[in-house]
C-alpha cells in the first residue's frame, strides 16, 4: 500500500496543488486571526471568561444539540422511507427536503418567523399553550432545525440505502415485522451514518445566523454576539469572540470525529 | 394452501410478472423452473409476502392477504424462505439460527433446544459458537436453512437454494427439504434453473418464462410433453421439427416431416394439421451398420453431420433428410467410432414423440 502515501502521478500532483489552494485559504485565514489574537493573550482570556461569551456558546451548542435530537426522532423515519420506497411524488418530497439548502438563509428566517411568531400559524396556538418562539430559546432551535434538516436526512438516507435489502428480507422472512427489522437490522448497521449526519447537522445548526436573528435576536447565539460586538465595539472585540468560538468548535469536532472511529459496524454488508 | 391469481408486478416501467396463476396444495413440492430474469424470484417474494403484488389475488392458508393486509405478518410467520445467496448475519451460528424464534418471542430454553437440534440436522453442530461469516458458502447456506426450519414453517419457499453450492451442501439441503416434506408435510415451492434438480425434488413443476407461468404439470409432462416450443426449447428438447398430420390409425398419428413419415403415439392436436414434432435427444437410439431389431416405430437412415462433446454425453446430429439430434454416452460414441460423414441409423419410439399445435406458437 505504499502508493497510497505517494503521489507519483503528475495528474494527482497537479490536482493536489490546485486543491491545496482551498485548504491554504482556510489555513491562512485561521493563522491570520490566530496570530492577531495570540498577540494579546490577556484580552483573549478576558473575552473567553466573559459570561456573555460563555452563555452565547452554551446557548448555540445546546440549541444545536436540541435541533439534532429532534432530527433523530423525526428525520430518521423520513430518511428510511426515502431510502426504501418509490412512490409518486417522491421527487417533490426530495426537493422539499432540500429547499433549506438552496434558500438564502434570510428567507429561511422569514419562513420560520411567519410560522412561529406570536401571531403565526403555529406560533399562535403554541403561544396560547405557553410556548414562545419569538426572542426565545425554542425559536433558535426551530430555526436551526429548519436549516440543518436536509444535511441530516440526506446523510442518514444514504446510510439506510447502503444496508443490503437482502438482510432486511431475511429478517422479514424469519418473521420480523417491518419495525423489528428496522430496529434490529437497519439501525445497527446505520449508526455511523446517523452519527455523521448528526455532526453535519449540528455543525450547520451552530453556524446559523440569518435565520435565527429573524425569530430570536435574543438570547444571543454566538453569531449574533459576534455581529453585535462587531457593530458596537469594533473588529478587535468581535474577532476575539470569534477566535474563542473557533477554539470551542475545534475541540468539539475533534472529539466527535474521534468518537466516530468507534461507532457502528460496516461488516454486515453482503 | 397457495392460490395465486393474475399476479402482476411492475418495477418502474417494466412489468416483471404479467398475470401469473399458481395453485399449490398442502404437502406438495412445487418446482418453478425458468431462465434467469423470468420473474421467478419476484414471484416467490410476493408469495412470501415480502413485497405486495401490483394487482391480482393471493390467498395463503385460506387468508386473502391482498384484502387482509393486517394479517400479513401473522401469515408470513407460518412460512419461511431460503434465498439463492447464503445470507448470514455477522454473529455466531447459534444467534443466526435463533433469530426467527427471537422475533416470535419464544422462551430461551425452547430456543436453545430447537437451535441445537436443527444445527445437528444440518451437520453444523460443531460450529455453534463460530461466527457464521467465517463459514464456507455451502455451510452458510446450511445455517440459513436451519434458521428457516427452526421456525417450523408450514410453507417453505426456496429461491435457487443450491445455485453455486458444493455438491455436498446441495445434497444436504435437498435431502433435508424432501424429508421435511415427507415427515412434517411441509409444503415446498422451489425455484430452480437446474432442471435435474427440478425433476429430482419436485412432484409438480411450473415453467415460468418471461413473467408468465406457461405450463404446470408433472415432471414427465413438462419434459416430455411441453405445450409449446418455447417450453420445449427451455426444457432442453433437442429435436423440434415442422410436420403435417397425414392420418390417424390405431392410437398412432402419422406425421410427415421433410418428406419422411414419423409415427407418433398420441392424437394430433385438434386445431390444425400443421404441427411441431418434438422429441428428446436421449430418446433417440443411434447405431451404425445394419439396423438393429427394435420395436421402435421410427427407424431412419442418414449420415452423421456433426459431433459435439457436452460431457458426460456426446451430441450427434444425423442428417436423415432433416436433422435428428441424439445423445449418446462418451463410451458408446467411442465404441461405435463415430465420425462426421459416416452413415448411421436412428430409431425413436412412437411414444417418445410429442405433437404441439402450430397455432399455439403464435400465442407465445
Amino acid at each position: 500500500m505504499r502508493t497510497k502515501h505517494r503521489l507519483p502521478d503528475p495528474c494527482l500532483i497537479s490536482f493536489s496543488l490546485i486543491g491545496g489552494l482551498i485548504v491554504g485559504l482556510t489555513v491562512l485565514a485561521l493563522l491570520n486571526l490566530a496570530v492577531k489574537e495570540l498577540s494579546d493573550i490577556p484580552f483573549l482570556i478576558s473575552t473567553a471568561s466573559d459570561s456573555d461569551v460563555i452563555n452565547a456558546i452554551v446557548v448555540t451548542m445546546g440549541a444545536g444539540l436540541n435541533a439534532v435530537l429532534i432530527l433523530l426522532i423525526i428525520g430518521t423515519p423520513l430518511a428510511y422511507v426515502l431510502a426504501r420506497t418509490d412512490f409518486r411524488g417522491k421527487g417533490v418530497v426530495e426537493s422539499l427536503v432540500d429547499i433549506p439548502i438552496m434558500l438564502p438563509h434570510t428567507i429561511a428566517g422569514i419562513l420560520v418567523y411567519l410560522l412561529f411568531m406570536r401571531r403565526g400559524l403555529l406560533g399562535a396556538p403554541l403561544y396560547a399553550a405557553g410556548f414562545t418562539f419569538e426572542d426565545a430559546y425554542p425559536g433558535i432551535v426551530i430555526a436551526m432545525l429548519f436549516v440543518s434538516a436536509p444535511y441530516y436526512i440526506n446523510s442518514v438516507r444514504e446510510g439506510f440505502e447502503k444496508v443490503p435489502v437482502h438482510l432486511e428480507n431475511v429478517a422479514r422472512t424469519l418473521g420480523a415485522t417491518r419495525f423489528q427489522t428496522f430496529m434490529r437490522v437497519v439501525l445497527p448497521l446505520s449508526v455511523r451514518h446517523i452519527f455523521n449526519g448528526s455532526i453535519l447537522a449540528w455543525g450547520r445548526a451552530i453556524g446559523e445566523f440569518a435565520a435565527i436573528i429573524m425569530i430570536a435576536y435574543y438570547p444571543f447565539v454566538i453569531s449574533t454576539l459576534i455581529y453585535y460586538t462587531f457593530t458596537t465595539s469594533g473588529i478587535k472585540a468581535s474577532s476575539a469572540v470569534a477566535f474563542v468560538m473557533i477554539l470551542a468548535c475545534f475541540a468539539a469536532f475533534i472529539i466527535l470525529r474521534l468518537l466516530t472511529r468507534y461507532t457502528g459496524r460496516y461488516d454486515d454488508r453482503v | 394452501m397457495i392460490e395465486a391469481q393474475n399476479i402482476t408486478k411492475i418495477y418502474g416501467e417494466m412489468e416483471v410478472l404479467h398475470g401469473v396463476d399458481l395453485s399449490v396444495g398442502e404437502g406438495d413440492i412445487m418446482g418453478i423452473i425458468g431462465p434467469s430474469g423470468s420473474g421467478k424470484s419476484t414471484f416467490l417474494r410476493i408469495l412470501d409476502l415480502i413485497e405486495p403484488p401490483d394487482s391480482g389475488d393471493l390467498s395463503l392458508f385460506d387468508v386473502n392477504v391482498v384484502k387482509e393486509r393486517d394479517r400479513v405478518v401473522e401469515v408470513r410467520r407460518r412460512m419461511g424462505m431460503l434465498f439463492q445467496k447464503p445470507i448470514v448475519f455477522n454473529t455466531s451460528v447459534y444467534e443466526n439460527v435463533a433469530l426467527g424464534l427471537k422475533y416470535r418471542h419464544v422462551g430461551k430454553n425452547e430456543i436453545d433446544r430447537s437451535v441445537k437440534e436443527l444445527l445437528e440436522e444440518v451437520g453444523l453442530a460443531r460450529y455453534l459458537h463460530s461466527n457464521a461469516r467465517n463459514l464456507s458458502g455451502g455451510e452458510q447456506q446450511r445455517v440459513s436453512l436451519a434458521r428457516v426450519l427452526v421456525t417450523d414453517p408450514e410453507i417453505l419457499f426456496l429461491d435457487e437454494p443450491t445455485a453455486n453450492l458444493d455438491p455436498k451442501s446441495s445434497k444436504t439441503i435437498e435431502r433435508l427439504v424432501t424429508r421435511m416434506n415427507r415427515d412434517r408435510g411441509m409444503t415446498v415451492v422451489m425455484n430452480t434453473h437446474d432442471m435435474l434438480q427440478g425433476q429430482r425434488v419436485a412432484q409438480r413443476i411450473g415453467v415460468m418464462i418471461g413473467g408468465d407461468i406457461l405450463q404446470v404439470g408433472s415432471p414427465r409432462e413438462i419434459f416430455y410433453a411441453p405445450e409449446s416450443t418455447k417450453i420445449a426449447n427451455f426444457v432442453g428438447v433437442d429435436n423440434i421439427h415442422d410436420g403435417k398430420v397425414l392420418r390417424r390409425e390405431h392410437q398412432i398419428t402419422a406425421v410427415e416431416v421433410a418428406g419422411t413419415i414419423l409415427y407418433v403415439g398420441e392424437s394430433p392436436p385438434e386445431q390444425s394439421d400443421r404441427v411441431k414434432v418434438i422429441f428428446r435427444g436421449e430418446d433417440v437410439t443411434l447405431g451404425i451398420g445394419k439396423t438393429a431389431q427394435t420395436s421402435a416405430r421410427n427407424i431412419l437412415n442418414g449420415t452423421i453431420a456433426e459431433i459435439s462433446d457436452i460431457a458426460p454425453f456426446v451430441h450427434i446430429k444425423v442428417d436423415c433428410g432433416f436433422p435428428v439430434s441424439a445423445l449418446v454416452t462418451v463410451r458408446s460414441a467411442e465404441e461405435m467410432d463415430l465420425s462426421e460423414g459416416k452413415p448411421a441409423w436412428v430409431s425413436i419410439k412412437a411414444s417418445a414423440l410429442h405433437l404441439i399445435a402450430e397455432s399455439e406458437e403464435s400465442e407465445g
